[in-house]
């Protein structure tokens, strides 16, 4: 006989399939096309090439960031240390990415290895010690601050050369760069989730740890994975953003990390995890791009962007959660 | 027929349906003041839906539900619970860090001098009284959290006498207790019977049906089957009417040759557990494990299965010794587990039917990492076919099927990891006869292909039953190794209780 506790879990069980599968994004996907339409039809700048191009790429390094939490978020973890890891792993490249000096493959090796490596610390203490995710990662986000500002010696680093430049502001066939590394990532990372065994995991671990620990499931290094995988994805967002703003700031992305698993959520990953989707968090991104571009072209001053950002979070979880009860 | 006033409680001609199937199609119940009436049914047969709709957790579809001859129409768990029903759930919702008192008035204190100003005097006192009234020998003032599981189940039972109830329903209120306290539990039902309560009471164990209840009625398949005077039905008509065709042999014979030992434990001990536990275990037979509660059974199935560590011992795989300090190595080494607790180490939720099969051998379905989908789903698909699993499809999320059917899935994961040696906890508990008899039957089929099988049972009939060998655990030692023609319940309780 079934009790009271597993209706609960049938809830979550019917939307799974869905999720999986991209189609429970559809209630976030249409009220990002309700917003396109209603911004279209309000003002004549919103629906132009380059208003969009520059909307995807400002949204680049959000969903960079995005994408690895939405790992994290489905292993039932979390990752604040992303906006910090985007400070590092930009000072990292521009201390190696001034004109002359080193061919341009040592700045990114080495944030992208910062990223992992950082990433990598995470996914350690958060294995062996038992502390939660919240607070290794709390405590890394005031490490990585201090790193970049140690590395930088506090001062932005500038005269970056243009081949690095061009991670950030080059384009290919009239496409900007970040708007491809974009998709290439969005890809790969929807790949992992969705194809592969590693993916299946991390939806098993963050359904059920000890369950799938019991099915012979690797649950460490399914961890070690996720949040390796977020840090390099930060380190990837630090090389984007430092060579557009073609400086290396040790003060840059703070706060990136909320936006980053606010679109996640947005996106339908539960935030008590085993679910979520890639396609989710990419309409997530945009949604909170498309939502402050457009604003902005309505002359709302930047505060109450900030409400209107927040009021929206929240409503995606409400949203979700009348979903889940329909369904 | 008596007069219809004398009913408190009416339910006729109910339906439901969840998506495409039909939980409840036409059920009819009728329960008298001070009755006690059981409620039986394969898993699946409805039971629950029924029951989550008269505690208005759930919301009929069409049909009638008279509740001292009104129309009972809530949606309302708070509202059916103020007039008078409540259930005392199979797992019980508590706060553990609240005293006896404050969980049996929660949501419902009394307040003095302010609002939201709780008096506790009232409250400790009412509960005392409450407790007496019920022979319990409980203080109002201790933390939920300190009580044994059985203790917690007369809380619940005194929160609804609290609470007026006149209808409790009972859902397998003895899976977790032992019988000293089941006949503590029989006598306040006597008791609440005496005071003209009303119990409907759900359970699969059929002694109990015949020592505590009144009347039988029957679901089948979502169906109303048949209501019946408990004493006028025997055992074997009771399943005939549950199953709808008769069992004629429970525990299927044996047919098998033993082969070479597979699996050897030689002095395995973990400390505060149990302690040198030596037994060989030969393809095709399936050794019994037998002890009370508490004997340290599951715990040595755990380290076997690397969840838990061993302090001291071996364990060797057809004669080689083997390292298991994980369920990945035991897996990797050809032992297999089936948890006895399905819900925290069998069952993901949100997992399909189908993620959850495969889970414990993807990646033979995996080339580079990259899961080849149609390979996976053909698995699946004869697997399900294989087990008999009752679902909608291969994408139906695991949770939503009957425990009988959710434990075949996780059992078809065990075994589509190609195990020589499978471990069984419990396999059958809170899953109906006619499941039972098929995971018996799977049983059987294991060791025709020369798997060796260790059953974990407290159901003594399925060791002797089953088993080929027994061996008996008695805190945390092992006191005898009967074969089958030994085993009978007079020597297993002889060694399985502690000197």
């Amino acid at each position: 006989m079934k009790q009271l506790v597993t209706s609960l879990y049938n809830q979550a069980g019917t939307s799974y399939k869905k999720r999986v599968q991209g189609i429970g994004t559809y209630g976030i996907l249409l009220a990002f096309i309700v917003i396109c339409v209603a911004l279209a039809l309000s003002t004549p700048r919103f629906l132009t090439v380059s208003n969009l191009t520059i909307i995807v790429t400002q949204v680049s390094i959000n969903a960079l960031l995005a994408f690895g939490v939405t790992f994290v978020i489905i292993t039932g973890g979390i990752d604040l240390s992303l906006g910090s890891l985007v400070a590092v792993t930009g000072v990292v490249a521009a201390m190696f990415a001034h004109p002359d000096t080193f061919p341009l493959i040592v700045p990114l090796v080495f944030a992208l290895g910062a990223g992992l490596l950082m990433g990598g610390f995470n996914g350690l203490v958060i294995t062996k010690s038992k502390v939660p995710p919240f607070i290794v990662t709390l405590g890394t986000m005031t490490i990585g601050r201090g790193l970049a500002l140690i590395l930088s010696k506090g001062r932005p680093i500038s005269n970056l050369s243009d081949s690095f430049n061009f991670i950030g502001g080059g384009k290919i066939l009239g496409i900007p760069f970040p708007i491809i590394i974009l998709l290439i990532v969005f890809v790969a990372c929807s790949l992992l989730l969705r194809k592969t065994i590693w993916g299946r995991y991390m939806y098993a671990v963050g359904g059920n740890e000890q369950a799938a620990r019991a099915s012979g499931i690797p649950v460490e290094k399914i961890k070690m994975l996720v949040y390796m995988l977020s840090g390099t994805l930060a380190g990837l967002a630090g090389l984007v953003l430092t060579a557009r703003i073609t400086t290396g700031q040790p003060n840059a992305g703070q706060g990136f990390e909320l936006d980053a698993i606010a679109a996640a959520i947005i996106g339908g990953t539960s935030t008590s995890g085993g679910s979520g989707s890639m396609t989710g968090t990419l309409i997530g991104a945009l949604l909170i791009g498309v939502i402050s571009n457009g604003l902005d072209l309505l002359n709302v001053t930047s505060y109450y962007q900030q409400v209107v950002m927040g009021v929206i979070i929240i409503g995606a979880v409400i949203l979700d959660g009348l979903n889940r009860k329909a369904a | 027929m008596s007069a219809p006033q004398t009913y408190i409680l009416q339910v006729s001609n109910l339906h439901k349906s969840f998506g495409g199937i039909k939980a409840l199609d036409g059920v009819q119940l009728s329960l008298q003041r001070g009755e006690v009436l059981a409620l039986m049914g394969e898993n699946g047969a409805g039971k629950s839906t029924l029951m989550k709709i008269l505690i208005g957790l759930e919301s009929a579809d069409s049909g009638e539900i008279l509740f001292e001859g009104k129309p009972l129409k809530s949606s309302n768990v708070k509202q059916t619970l103020d007039r008078g029903i409540s259930m005392i759930h199979q797992e019980i919702l508590m706060v553990p860090e609240l005293t006896v008192a404050e969980n049996i008035f929660l949501g419902r204190e009394t307040t003095r001098w302010l609002p939201g100003w709780v008096d506790d005097r009232h409250m400790y006192h009412q509960t005392d009284l409450l407790l007496a009234e019920l022979g319990l020998t409980l203080s109002a003032r201790t933390k939920m959290k300190y009580l044994s599981v059985a203790e917690r189940q007369m809380v619940e039972i005194a929160k609804a006498i609290s609470n007026n109830a006149r209808i409790i329903i009972m859902d397998e209120p003895t899976s977790a207790l032992s019988d000293k306290e089941v006949t503590t539990l029989f006598r306040i039902i006597r008791d609440l019977k005496a005071q003209g309560v009303a119990i409907i009471y759900i359970s699969h164990k059929m002694e109990e049906i015949a020592q505590v209840a009144d009347t039988i009625t029957v679901l089948r398949d979502g169906r109303y089957i048949a209501t019946k005077p408990a004493a006028e039905l025997d055992k074997e008509s009771l399943i005939a009417l549950m199953v709808g065709r008769q069992i004629d042999q429970l525990f299927p014979e044996a047919t098998t040759q033993k082969g070479e030992t597979v699996l050897s434990v030689r002095n395995l001990s973990r400390a505060g557990a149990f302690s040198d536990i030596s037994f060989d275990i030969r393809a095709g037979e399936v050794l019994g494990l037998a002890g009370l509660m508490g004997a340290g059974r599951t715990e040595v199935a755990r380290v076997i299965y690397g969840l838990d560590a061993a302090t001291a011992g071996e364990i060797f795989l057809k004669g080689q010794k083997v390292a298991v300090h994980s369920p990945q190595d035991a897996i990797r080494h050809g032992i297999g587990y089936l948890s006895e607790d399905r819900k925290a180490l069998g069952c993901i939720p949100g997992m399909s039917v189908q993620h959850t099969l495969t889970l414990s051998s993807l990646a033979r379905f995996a080339t580079w990492g990259f899961i080849e989908a149609t390979n996976e789903q053909e698995t699946a698909r004869r697997t399900v076919s294989e087990l008999h699993v009752k679902t909608s499809g291969l994408d139906q999320g695991v949770m939503q099927l009957s425990g009988g059917n959710q434990q075949k899935v996780v059992l078809g994961k065990v075994l589509l990891a190609n195990p020589d040696v499978v471990m069984f906890d419990e396999p059958t508990r809170g899953i109906d006869i006619g499941a039972k008899h098929e995971i018996y039957k799977l049983i059987r089929q294991l060791t025709a292909r020369g798997i060796a099988v260790l059953l974990i049972s407290s159901e003594l009939p399925e060791i002797i039953g089953l088993c080929d060998r027994v061996l008996v655990l008695s805190q945390g030692r092992q006191t005898a190794l009967l074969s089958g023609q030994e085993a009978n319940p007079e020597r297993i309780m002889q060694y399985a209780v502690p000197a």
